[in-house]
């Protein structure tokens, strides 16, 4: 689906994939810099994710600096399953992620966790609730350079 | 490393910061701390990495990126740290991962994302890292998405009681 967005839409994109400022009005310098309100700037955060063109406006906190671990993990699920399967990954709230591909592994999801010891125990759930295999893909190493989208 | 305000924070905010002009204020008002202690504890976690960034997680296919490939790559493991280094710093490369095989079925140890405006645009880029990988790479493989089923990020349990 295409959007139309605003020059002003499409500058605050850019911008708010920046680091927002830690202060009390952490909108203001990119107010002046748009020549709008505060009020404008949030008013139209809200306006995009509520539209979905942001997914989420907030914090991005790291589960492995608060002594937790990420999973990616992937299932080969057959497609009359599909939606049935589907229902009861998602019900995990270990589950960040989740992506159908187009492979046989066709179920490619992200678990997040307080511990290292609670993905295993939640890897061993899903596959019981299933009845399917869940590989599991921890990272080994992270080569990562920041990415950001231009809107 | 963390104290109970600083769980409470992280349950107030992981879905999202109030969209207000001064959301610190009113966030430390909903726990019960002050705007100045709710600022410094935000600061002391993302020194200390828990907190990556605040900001916006854009929607790629609604801006249009709406091809996202997962090319997976079977490299040499003597080569592969060296080589990831290369892939990850690709302007093209959202992320890039080395990660365990999970032999026989998946050979692959090298993961990297490319999104694009089209599934086309992402082979070409996947042949770029085809040439870089050279005889390193003995075979890959490439995992459009068809459909974003979740995409909620972390989501701390609450802790009964």
């Amino acid at each position: 689906m295409t959007y139309d967005l605003s020059e002003l839409d499409r500058t605050l994109i850019n911008s708010l994939q920046d680091d927002l400022p830690l202060t009390s009005h952490p909108f203001a310098v990119l107010a002046d810099e748009l020549k709008v309100s505060e009020q404008e700037v949030v008013d139209r955060i809200r306006r995009l994710r509520d539209d979905g063109i942001l997914t989420r406006f907030g914090p991005f906190f790291d589960v492995e600096a608060l002594g937790g671990a990420f999973c990616l993990c992937a299932m080969a699920v057959p497609n009359e399953r599909f939606e049935e399967v589907l229902t009861k990954v998602n019900a995990y709230p270990e589950v960040a992620h989740n992506y159908e591909r187009d492979h046989r592994l066709n179920m490619w999801f992200v678990l997040a966790t307080e511990s290292q010891d609670a993905i295993a125990g939640t890897v061993e759930a899903i596959e019981r609730e299933t009845g399917l295999d869940v590989l599991q893909f921890p990272k080994e190493r992270e080569f990562f350079i920041g990415f950001r989208v231009d809107a | 490393m963390t104290d109970p305000t600083d769980r409470a924070i992280i349950e107030a905010t992981q879905a999202g910061l109030p969209l207000v002009p001064a959301p610190f204020a009113v966030l430390a008002e909903t726990l019960g701390i002050s705007e100045q202690e709710m600022i410094e504890r935000l600061k002391r976690m993302k020194a200390q990495g828990i907190i990556r960034r605040i900001g916006a997680a854009p929607n790629h296919y609604r801006l249009g990126l709406t091809a996202n490939g997962m090319t997976v790559w079977d490299v040499d493991d003597a080569a592969v740290d060296t080589l990831g280094e290369m892939v990850g710093a690709l302007p093209f490369v959202t992320h890039c991962y080395r990660r365990p095989r999970a032999l026989p079925d998946w050979p692959y140890n090298l993961f990297a994302m490319v999104h694009g405006a089209s599934r086309e645009e992402v082979q070409a880029k996947r042949q770029e890292i085809a040439a870089l990988l050279g005889s390193a790479c003995r075979s890959g493989d490439i995992l459009f998405s068809t459909r974003i089923l979740k995409k909620t990020g972390m989501r701390l349990r609450r802790k009964a009681g």
